[in-house]
């Protein structure tokens, strides 16, 4: 350091900054300050509208230096934070970034010690400023009003924790350049026509409009994107700390869609909990248990009707598991499956082939009779997709035990049940399919869609079908050795 | 059938489209709107414009052109045999509606999905036709995130590239037979296939912006892709093998974890028990030890448990550090940048802020404890100059001391 002579010993000094955000300035008589060896704890800056009568005793005329020319240092990352700290609203932000500077005349590398205090704090200020900078970013919400001449508007209201409206105003400019819009705050207010950016001095929430209809659409969609069977509270809180919310059009919404999560949550878990009550939460592990549980499920609409369950039957270690679509009326009455016309057609068929039915497990992939009434005849009705997949936990329960190599399902229910999606008979027929537990599946018509048809038709599919069963019998005899 | 209004399409489209975790808006190339005719810009950073109470960032307007499908997922609400209410938007009505939206603030940009209607193919001309709109109709320079079909064909999967910032395949669930049992119609080929096709096609843009300054970009913030967590049997080990085969094979930026959650409706051959949502959070955990902390696949297999899953009261980190323990205590005035980011509870700007300070100062515990959360969590896998954890690494019940005392409650356990 150069000579002190021209400082006057004991003398204090005031710098009254014109604009609250001037890095320009402060950086001009932070230079000429450390040039004339003025101490930190000698200079007071003092913000626009700051009390600057404290220091009233200090000298208003700075010091000049006798030797300008003498550098004074600062390393980058330095200038980077002082260029934000400027903007930040702590009153002593230019005595901060003052004393650094100076202590950096010493220690040029001070800024990578950031287990130092002051360090620590400068960073922390700098982390602030980027971060209401970004909140601003995310929060500010424009309303369009339209003027006399038709053109839209767009003004939004803001409040800024710190003094960024300057700083940001090129983010808005770059991402709605033609657009014509206004930003609002206590802290000043930056407008855009287009062309030019204006500003004008500080506003009030009133000046700003009070409304816009896309808020409605913007709320909806709020709501709706929120999914009630995650509430994470503390993490939105976080990121969106309750000072926004009253700027913001949809944080109206927050109290009662937490109030309503944990009702919509429970509502789809009941929901739930009528397929998956406790007894799903083990399978049954033999058949005769299968069947008690069946009696009493109810978990679908059909094992509501007046009907009851009809349980599979054969051998628990067949080599075939044949499965149809569900009972009918004949089955129902009994308890057995295939007992009824469709039965006596397959029955037929396996002789045909030379299929033992004594061999084979028998089973549907539904296990109630799904019915309308129609005077005194139940008419049959196809179970939908849903109730299939309901069942599915049974029919899946039953295969785990009878570990079939061969599974033959008649019809497209019976194939949907296995595979978990609708396919087409004609298409997958003829052909077995890999199931996931290393069995095979093969699929043919239900015999129940041939006695529906007559003459060619019914000719044509009687000879497909006993083909298929014919396959089915080679494929056990393959496997079989 | 009723005639719906926007607002009630917005409702059932929106809420259709809550299941997919990805609202990022990062990574893209920079752009703005001036010198255009629209609005719009993309500065690298993505811009979280809202929260929803279940802390997920609202970034993008992300909805479904349509809830329409004829797959049949079993995990998915929109699933062909869902009882579920069903809407349509046309491509104009999302672009307008993504511009209005836009031109408030509230958003970075859209992010576009769908159910399967007619075919793939049809789809698929529609999410194309949407961005279209947007790029060329309107001049739009915002995000636009695009789902992409794995079944369509790739000339609409490259036009999709062309319009978009990020395109996504979702795996939807980390093993095939997984795969083949809940989502019958899709297959892991054809996805991985997808997901190859992309990966060349965006290096192939890559290079050709070197050699030609208009060459066009080929979505500039890559490609992403989500697993459902909780819905088939894998387990962690499972999953994290999976994510990082996917960025490596892929060049994925993200792979998004979503824990399967109770979906109305919801099918029977689904699991019981809904994944605990910490489940989800850990594997993001080890997905950051994968990408930024150095950790092999491998050595996040090793953290988990017995079952092949990562513990829940304790986070991975800790976990793998509490199983080598050999390997602490870490001197932190002398250790290599590599072993202090393996340190439970340094982060990578905690690792960083002590390299720069050791220069000036050798570290006492007490300036460790400015650089980092919880000193106490540190303590015993570090020395400073005033701290030898001594017994304590190796302490039998250190894991009971680390772990957060009170554990929360589920509040539909049963």
């Amino acid at each position: 350091m150069t000579a002190l002579s021209h400082v006057k010993l004991g003398t204090y000094y005031v710098v009254h900054m014109p604009e609250p955000d001037d890095f320009a300035f402060w950086r001009e008589r932070a230079r000429q300050l450390v040039q004339c060896d003025v101490p930190p704890d000698r200079v007071a800056w003092v913000e626009p509208g700051g009390n600057g009568s404290l220091f009233s005793h200090g000298d208003k005329r700075l010091p000049v230096p006798e030797d300008d020319k003498q550098i004074i240092r600062a390393s980058k990352r330095f200038l980077s934070i002082a260029k934000n700290v400027c903007h930040h609203s702590d009153p002593e932000r230019f005595s901060l970034l003052y004393a650094m500077l100076w202590r950096l005349q010493s220690n040029p590398r001070l800024m990578e010690d950031k287990a130092d205090s002051q360090v620590r704090r400068l960073e922390d200020m700098d982390k602030s400023v980027r971060r209401d900078a970004h909140k601003m970013h995310a929060f500010v919400r424009f309303r369009m009003v339209e003027d006399d001449e038709g053109n839209e508007h767009y003004v939004a209201w803001f409040e800024p924790d710190h003094h960024i409206v300057r700083r940001e105003a090129g983010f808005f400019v770059r991402r709605f350049a033609n657009m014509h819009w206004s930003i609002l705050t206590p802290r000043g207010c930056i407008h855009w026509d287009g062309e030019t950016l204006r500003e004008s001095g500080p506003a009030q929430k009133s000046d700003a409009p009070q409304g816009d209809p896309a808020e409605d659409l913007w709320r909806k969609y709020y709501a709706s994107i929120f999914n009630p069977a995650r509430l994470k509270i503390g993490a939105m809180l976080k990121e969106m700390p309750r000072k926004y919310w009253k700027n913001m059009p949809e944080a109206a919404l927050i109290p009662e869609l937490v109030a309503g999560a944990q009702k919509r949550e429970s509502e789809m878990v009941d929901a739930g909990a009528s397929l998956f009550g406790s007894e799903f939460e083990d399978r049954p592990e033999t058949l005769a248990a299968i069947d008690k549980a069946i009696h009493g499920c109810r978990k679908c609409p059909i094992g509501n009707l007046d009907n009851q369950a009809v349980m599979g039957e054969g051998p628990d270690n067949a080599a075939l598991m044949i499965v149809g679509e569900q009972p009918g009326d004949q089955e129902d009455q009994t308890g057995k499956p295939f007992v009824g016309p469709a039965g006596q057609v397959l029955d037929a068929a396996l002789a045909q082939a030379g299929i033992e039915r004594r061999e084979t497990y028998v089973t549907n992939a539904v296990k109630h009779f799904k019915y309308v009434q129609r005077g005194k005849r139940r008419l049959h009705q196809s179970p939908t997709a849903k109730e299939i997949d309901v069942c599915r936990w049974w029919h899946e329960a039953e295969r785990a035990i009878v570990k079939p190599k061969v599974v033959l399902a008649l019809g497209a229910s019976a194939a949907r049940a296995m595979l978990g999606k609708t396919v087409s008979i004609s298409k997958v027929r003829g052909e077995p399919l890999a199931l996931d537990d290393g069995s095979e599946l093969w699929v043919t018509a239900h015999p129940s869609y041939l006695l529906r048809l007559d003459g060619d038709a019914k000719a044509e599919q009687e000879r497909l079908f006993a083909a298929d069963l014919a396959a089915v019998k080679d494929r056990l005899a393959q496997l079989a050795q | 059938m009723t005639v719906l209004d926007t607002m009630q399409k917005l409702e059932i489209l929106a809420d259709a489209a809550k299941y997919d975790a990805s609202c990022a808006s990062s990574g893209t190339a920079k752009r703005n709107s001036t010198g255009g005719k629209g609005v719009g810009s993309t500065e690298g950073m993505g811009i979280c414009h809202a929260y929803a109470p279940d802390g997920r960032c609202i970034s993008l307007l992300k909805i479904l052109l349509t809830n329409h499908c004829i797959f049949d997922c079993h995990y998915c609400i929109n699933r062909k045999s869902s009882n579920v209410r069903r809407a349509r938007f046309t491509p104009r009505e999302v672009a307008d509606l993504t511009l209005t939206f836009y031109r408030r603030n509230y958003i970075e940009g859209l992010f576009l999905s769908s159910g399967i209607i007619k075919s793939s193919n049809h789809t698929m001309e529609l999410l194309v036709e949407t961005a279209r709109i947007l790029r060329e109709e309107h001049d739009f320079r915002g995000y636009i995130h695009l789902k992409t079909i794995p079944e369509a064909d790739p000339e609409l999967a490259h036009q999709a590239g062309l319009y978009a910032d990020r395109v996504s395949i979702n795996v939807e669930l980390p093993t095939d037979s997984g795969l083949t049992r809940l989502a019958p119609d899709k297959n892991s080929r054809q996805i991985e296939g997808a997901m190859g096709g992309m990966k060349m096609a965006i290096r192939q843009s890559k290079d050709e912006r070197k050699r030609f300054k208009h060459a066009p970009r080929f979505a500039p913030g890559g490609q992403s892709t989500q697993m459902i967590v909780g819905a088939d049997a894998a387990t962690d080990s499972d999953i994290v093998g999976k994510a990082s085969r996917l960025y490596g094979n892929f060049k994925l930026r993200r792979v998004y974890y979503s824990a399967f959650s109770p979906i109305p409706d919801a099918s029977a051959v689904l699991p019981l028990k809904r994944p605990p949502l910490m489940r989800e959070h850990r594997l993001y955990q080890s997905d950051w030890l994968m990408r930024f902390y150095g950790f092999a696949p491998q050595e996040v297999m090793q953290a988990t448990e017995a079952d092949g899953n990562l513990p829940l009261d304790i986070d991975p980190k800790l976990a793998w550090a509490l199983k080598f323990r050999d390997r602490f205590p870490v001197d932190v005035n002398r250790a290599s940048r590599e072993d202090l980011l393996r340190v439970p509870g340094l982060g990578t700007r905690a690792v960083g802020q002590i390299l720069a300070s050791r220069r000036h100062r050798t570290l006492r515990l007490d300036d460790v404890g400015k650089l980092t959360v919880s000193v106490a969590k540190v303590r015993p896998f570090i020395c400073t100059a005033d701290w030898r954890p001594t017994l304590l690494t190796d302490r039998a019940d250190l894991r009971s001391l680390l772990a957060p005392k009170q554990e929360q409650l589920e509040l539909f356990a049963a």
